[in-house]
């Protein structure tokens, strides 16, 4: 099962919390998916046709596109282990 | 007070037609431009056809693209509702007139994990904004945002920014929400002051209504009442209740009412574009006079549109038929339109758009609504007097000669609906009883603008057609049915004995003539006689006096011893 390779995106903005998601997402991928995960980062300011395409409406929102199925978590937490919880990694 | 306050003063808000017919005259010219506008009424009250119906009319007619935010339909769901109002949501899309972002908001409380804000939804509104350069912003709707599991002060924060971001882009912004109080308690009412509509249902005796009231529109003046509204196969169309104006042109000319002594009694039949009332008690033929009108109008070639709201078409057809007036030939010409219409089919003022919209279509020389007394089926009286004067109003703009009929019921001088002072012409039927019968009486009660017989007639109906008669006034009143039959036969009996009398009469003069005649010859040839026998004797007298002097000579010749007689009486 180690071969399991996830995709992970993070959708955020300007302020505080967005920071922190980002912080605590990069975190979860050395911490919990180390060596199998890439981490996509998408400013919302930059390129808000892709909040139009992918319906984002919260930020910070963090998603995990792979493995499926999709699973999307909003808002910010330092709490990795909650953050693992609630998508379902192992 | 200083120049410049006073212009600023009298500067009108600009304003951005909503394309909505009624909507933009009592808004005087449409919503605030470079404002947001709210409007609010519960589900099903219109919002979004009316939001749309502004963005549509905008990328449409204005060369304002839009875009429409929506938080409770799809793309497709929206673009199918649109459809059958006849708009191309999906042409609209492509050609980047119109742009609508459909934002899902449905959010599981458990995948919420810590702090957030709504900054996707500037995201968004302003990525839309770019796409088709929009100037047009409706947003449906606001309470859907607050009814999800989203902390209310976080939206209230993005919405702050959002209109603030709209205002200084110079966006005309719709907002819909459910109720006023929703905006209020979330503390947007001061960002939201500047133009509030709402629109509004209400059943009254199972007859639904909608209607649309302007709350506020900071900086313009605008109607306070509740307007009536309708929703039809091409969107929303308010109906102001706005003082009749009465500024149309009338027409000299007259048109038969079909009935020609009718007509006499018109002094040349009703005005074209006037109003006919023919009121009457029941049976007593208000439709088939009536009906004589759609048959006169149609056998000149012109189009007549019939509203029965009472019998179905082929009932009238039949009916009609049976006082000899066929009226399918008509229909089958294309001449004309009978619409059956129960009352209750359809509120007041959509019988009144309907009715609107056929003749618009249609463009008939004259209409019949038979009768007018059922529409209080459907509305008060003062409502159905509103929509018919309104009505009027138009037929009158529009040349079309109207007949109206209405029951009347006991010894009401006026229709219940107190609608005679709307019209030209007044025509009533009454019944009349004599002699243990029931017959009918026409009489023109006023008739505006025209000399007109004073006259009651009698109204007979049989399978030859409609005849009016002049009816007789004898001691006890008018005679008709029977009574005036009596009459007619004693009449002709008198009259008849009177025409012997005098043929015999005549014949005692000739007799006498001939008589007479005779006589005269008997005296003439009586006459011839007497004067030949007076020649005859006056000769036998004259021959004696010759002889008698001839004799006297002889003998005093023969007395002288001369026998010739001759010489001595030349000598003498």
């Amino acid at each position: 099962m180690a071969a399991r390779s996830w995709h992970l995106v993070i959708y955020i903005g300007d302020g505080s919390s967005s920071r922190l998601a980002l912080e605590s997402a990069r975190s979860l991928c050395d911490e919990h998916l180390k060596g199998r995960c890439t981490l996509e980062v998408i400013d919302i300011n930059e390129n808000p046709e892709l909040a139009y395409k992918h319906n984002i409406l919260i930020l910070p929102t963090l998603v995990r596109r792979l493995p499926l199925p999709v699973m999307k978590l909003v808002g910010a937490s330092p709490d990795l282990d909650l953050l693992a919880r609630a998508l379902d990694i192992k | 007070m200083s120049k410049g306050e006073r212009t600023s003063r009298i500067q009108p808000v600009p304003k951005l037609p909503t394309g909505i017919t009624g909507l933009d005259e009592i808004t005087g010219g449409g919503l605030p431009t470079n404002r947001v506008s709210l409007i609010y009424g519960p589900s099903g009250a219109g919002k979004t056809i009316l939001g749309m119906q502004f963005l549509i009319h905008g990328a449409v007619n204005c060369d304002d693209p839009g875009v429409f935010i929506a938080f409770e339909e799809t793309v497709d769901e929206l673009a199918a509702d649109f459809t059958s109002f006849g708009y191309d949501v999906k042409g609209l899309i492509s050609q980047k007139r119109l742009f609508i972002d459909h934002i899902d908001l449905k959010i599981d409380r458990n995948k919420i994990v810590g702090d957030y804000d709504l900054q996707g939804l500037l995201a968004r509104l302003k990525h839309a904004i770019k796409a088709v350069g929009a100037k047009r912003v409706f947003i449906d709707s606001i309470g859907t945002l607050f009814n999800t599991k989203l902390d209310p002060g976080i939206v209230r924060d993005a919405l702050e920014k959002l209109f603030t971001y709209l205002k200084e882009c110079g966006m005309t912004v719709v907002l819909s929400a459910t109720s006023e109080g929703e905006i209020f308690e979330h503390g947007l009412g001061r960002s939201l002051s500047d133009c509030i509509i709402q629109l509004g249902m209400r059943v009254e005796e199972n007859i639904s209504r909608r209607f649309v009231r302007i709350i506020k529109y900071r900086g313009s003046g605008h109607g306070m009442d509740e307007f009536p509204f309708l929703i039809f196969d091409s969107g929303i169309l308010v109906l102001p209740i706005t003082s009749v104006i009465m500024e149309y042109k009338v027409s000299r000319e007259r048109v038969s009412s079909g009935l020609s002594a009718l007509d006499d009694m018109l002094n040349g039949g009703y005005f074209r574009g006037s109003g006919i009332l023919i009121s009457g008690e029941p049976g007593t033929g208000k439709t088939s006079a009536a009906a004589q009108l759609a048959s006169s109008t149609c056998q000149k070639g012109e189009r007549c549109l019939y509203f029965s709201l009472e019998e179905s078409s082929d009932q009238l057809i039949r009916n009609m038929g049976s006082i000899g007036l066929d009226l399918s030939p008509f229909v089958r010409k294309g001449l004309l339109q009978i619409h059956a219409m129960r009352p209750t089919m359809y509120g007041l003022e959509m019988h009144l758009v309907t009715m609107q919209r056929m003749m618009a279509e249609f463009k008939p020389h004259a209409v019949i609504i038979d009768p007018v007394s059922n529409l209080p089926a459907v509305g008060s009286i003062p409502e159905v007097r509103s929509m018919l004067s309104r009505l009027i109003y138009f037929m009158k703009a529009n040349h079309v000669t109207a007949v109206f009929t209405a029951l009347m019921t006991g010894d009401i001088p006026e229709t219940q609906l107190g609608i005679s002072s709307f019209m030209d012409t007044w025509i009533q039927l009454t019944n009349h009883q004599y002699g243990g019968e029931l017959t009918r009486l026409l009489s023109v009660v006023k008739s505006r603008g025209m000399a007109h017989s004073n006259q009651q007639r009698e109204f007979t109906m049989s399978d030859d057609g409609i005849r009016l008669v002049d009816v007789y006034v004898g001691p006890q009143g008018i005679l008709t049915g029977s009574a005036r039959a009596v009459q007619q036969v004693k009449d002709e009996i008198a009259s008849d004995s009177r025409r012997k009398q005098m043929k015999e009469n005549d014949l005692d003069f000739e007799n006498v003539r001939r008589r007479s005649k005779g006589q005269m010859e008997d005296l003439r040839i009586e006459v011839e006689r007497a004067r030949l026998r007076m020649e005859r004797l006056n000769r036998e007298l004259e021959f004696a006096e010759d002889a008698e002097v001839l004799g006297r000579k002889r003998l005093g010749r023969a007395r002288q011893g001369k026998t010739a007689a001759a010489k001595p009486r030349k000598k003498k």
